[in-house]
């Protein structure tokens, strides 16, 4: 019995036992020397898991049971959580290694953070999901403070920690009351104990869960820690807080909603569809007066994640497949900006103002075009794969009932289109000044133009979002039927 | 009121006082001393329930450890905690609204409270009858919770990681002990006698 549930998580105890035997190694031997090739070692294993795990599972399988599932929902939400990780840690090893940031525990921390997303996206069960959330967060908690001689670094860490540790407090309040109300743990029992019309007290539980969420996935209004923490961590950990957990929090979140609670959609929906316009608009009117990118792409991703969470919110099987398509368009646009923030930098140290791109335009044309591509795919604009995501979501909406959502949603995208717009000011029409540094960095650029090509290209007709529509509509019907 | 619904209410009152003045005593370290009272009570509620294993590492762990690590952190640190205070009572006011309207809500919920039919059989844990407690949780815990035990190692891991991370410095410009070096050391070498004349000095 055990064997066939150990066969079913083989993917996690592989990454699970690399961390180890990487720790042992690392600290027995060169210690921090051998970071560089750990982070490849690393990234090259999530991508070969992503592999595995993308060409051999199939159907649904549950092990332990019941506390872990793996389905065509969490195959898909891992293959992106993996990819984007090896991705952001690849991207950001130059930084580290010039910041004198490059310690060997990073690689190491990354993984056993993957392997609390794994865990997250195939919970089936309250307690398998506490333990996978705790797992994630508290390695992030970690790398936000990477930087440990900066006051601003280890104040993200702290701000992130404590009220992290508070988020979860609401969340394990909500899954004892749920225990409580529903007699067990177990989605698959709750579910029959939440048909149609709920206990009360279950729908309190609901609540504190969802709050609890709500922070992970940093939704209005549970959003406050994100720009400190976002501006304070190095930007490397940045750029991996904006990718791969986001879309482990947004898969559990769904996770909860369906699995749990699919009997009664329409007593959260209206909670997520609050959470989702709150987002989008703070997000978009927050981000206004910022200069600093990372603060910038903080407000955007919590706008983002608000235009995630109306997919959700319109509580189909639709919903569900337009906020798998907008997070994987979200993770790689947020892979580019940040390979493009990454090496901005003058006389050798890193900036993240935005008023230094001026006239960036004329001193390397390519990068801004990529950059220009970007920010207008994550603005919305079309015919760019960004617009292709806020129309699935708006779709759903729309088709879910949510006619009032979809409006609100256009109007919040329109308003958040002003600060991508407001960078490209800068890079093509900015005054006259000092200008970056040439980025040094061949895997930064080549980051930057993979992605934007694959943003400014995907949405032709051959290539068609390289059929992820279908494989994000295979991943929904596994989780709403 | 039979004897074990007084030794309830006995020990839930001193639990919520305990708790209470954890947070509103001025001086940390007799806040300390409350949340030790507010852990024995819980300790003690535990016993009621028939949980002597878990009330006896609520004592043992939370008491005996974590606790007394607590009053030497506190003892330790020079935090200014009336400035806290001051901070704190500032938000008091929102605070305590929020927790009044909570509380309000709880109230509400629970007079609305009933049993739904299927709540009892889906427990999914039915109380043992002639297994002893410590048997019990350790069936629960290496069997059917196997997977979350192991979680909770990497958990632990990944905290021990973080706090070596964030702490460790090897510092260059400290003296170290060297056993070896010190064994090996040979007189010969480490020594000099000198022959200081009279009035001349070195």
């Amino acid at each position: 019995m055990i064997q066939a549930d150990l066969n079913i998580i083989l993917p996690e105890i592989v990454i699970a036992v690399y961390a180890m035997l990487a720790l042992l190694g690392a600290v027995y031997s060169v210690k921090d020397k051998a970071a560089g090739m750990l982070i490849w070692l690393t990234a090259v294993l999530f991508v070969a898991m992503a592999f595995w795990i993308g060409t051999t599972g199939s159907g649904t399988r549950v092990a332990f049971s019941g506390m872990f599932i793996d389905d065509g929902f969490s195959r898909f939400a891992k293959i992106m959580i993996l990819v984007s990780a090896a991705a952001v840690l690849v991207m950001g090893q130059d930084y580290m290694a010039r910041r004198g940031l490059l310690r060997f525990e990073y690689p190491i921390l990354i993984a056993l953070c993957a392997v609390g997303m794994m865990m997250m996206v195939s919970a089936g069960d309250l307690m398998s999901l506490y333990m996978g959330l705790e797992l994630q967060s508290l390695a992030l908690y970690v790398v936000a403070s990477l930087r440990r001689d900066s006051a601003k670094s280890t104040e993200a860490g702290l701000k992130y920690f404590v009220l992290g540790a508070l988020s979860s407090g609401l969340l394990l309040y909500g899954a004892s009351l749920i225990y409580g109300y529903a007699g067990t743990t177990g989605f698959a029992g709750i579910i029959n104990v939440a048909e149609g019309r709920a206990p009360l007290g279950l729908l309190f539980g609901l609540v504190f869960v969802m709050s609890g969420l709500a922070f992970k996935v940093s939704a209005v209004p549970f959003h406050m820690w994100t720009p400190d923490v976002y501006e304070g961590a190095p930007t490397p950990v940045t750029a991996f807080f904006a990718t791969a957990p986001k879309v482990a929090a947004m898969a559990l979140f769904a996770r909860v909603a369906y699995d749990a609670f699919g009997g009664i959609v329409a007593d959260w929906q209206q909670i997520i569809a609050v959470m989702s316009v709150l987002s989008i608009f703070w997000g978009s009117f927050a981000a206004i007066g910022q200069t600093d990118i990372k603060r910038l792409m903080a407000y955007s991703s919590i706008a983002h994640m608000g235009f995630a969470l109306m997919g959700l919110a319109a509580g189909t099987a639709f919903g569900v497949q337009a906020m798998l398509i907008y997070m994987a368009i979200y993770v790689t646009m947020n892979v580019g900006t940040f390979a493009f923030i990454l090496s901005m930098q003058k006389n050798g140290l890193p900036i993240t103002d935005i008023r230094s791109l001026n006239l960036y335009s004329r001193a390397h044309p390519g990068r801004a075009l990529a950059m220009l591509v970007l920010l207008f795919s994550l603005a919305g604009v079309p015919p760019l794969v960004g617009f292709f995501g806020k129309f699935y979501v708006l779709r759903a909406a729309y088709e879910g009932g949510l006619v009032w959502l979809a409006v609100l949603g256009v109007v919040g995208s329109v308003i958040g289109a002003f600060y991508y717009l407001r960078i490209v000011f800068y890079m093509y029409f900015g005054e006259e000044g000092e200008t970056l540094d040439p980025p040094a960095s061949p895997v930064l650029w080549s980051f930057l133009m993979v992605t934007a090509a694959i943003i400014g290209l995907a949405w032709l007709p051959g290539i068609n979002l390289f059929g992820i529509e279908g494989a994000a509509q295979a991943a929904a019907a596994t989780l709403v039927n | 009121m039979t004897a074990m619904a007084f030794a309830f209410y006995m020990f839930a009152i001193s639990a919520l006082v305990g708790g209470l003045f954890t947070v509103i005593s001025r001086n940390p370290v007799h806040s300390v001393l409350w949340l030790i009272l507010s852990f024995i009570s819980a300790a003690g509620l535990f016993v009621l329930l028939g949980a002597e294993f878990v009330a006896m590492l609520l004592v043992i762990v939370y008491v005996g450890a974590v606790a007394v690590l607590f009053l030497f952190v506190v003892m330790m640190l020079d935090v200014d905690f009336a400035e806290l205070k001051a901070e704190m009572a500032r938000y008091m006011p929102l605070a305590l609204l929020i927790a009044v309207i909570l509380l309000m809500q709880f109230g509400i919920a629970f007079g609305a409270w009933e049993v739904s039919p299927g709540a009892e059989a889906a427990a999914v844990a039915p109380t043992p009858v002639d297994v002893q407690n410590t048997a019990a949780l350790g069936l629960l815990l290496y069997d059917k919770y196997f997977l979350l035990f192991q979680l909770a190692g990497l958990i632990l891991l990944v905290a021990m990681i973080g706090a070596i991370v964030l702490t460790l410095r090897h510092r260059t410009d400290i003296k170290r002990q060297n056993v070896l070096h010190q064994m090996w050391r040979d007189p010969a070498k480490a020594m000099e006698l000198k022959d200081v004349k009279p009035g001349q000095g070195l």
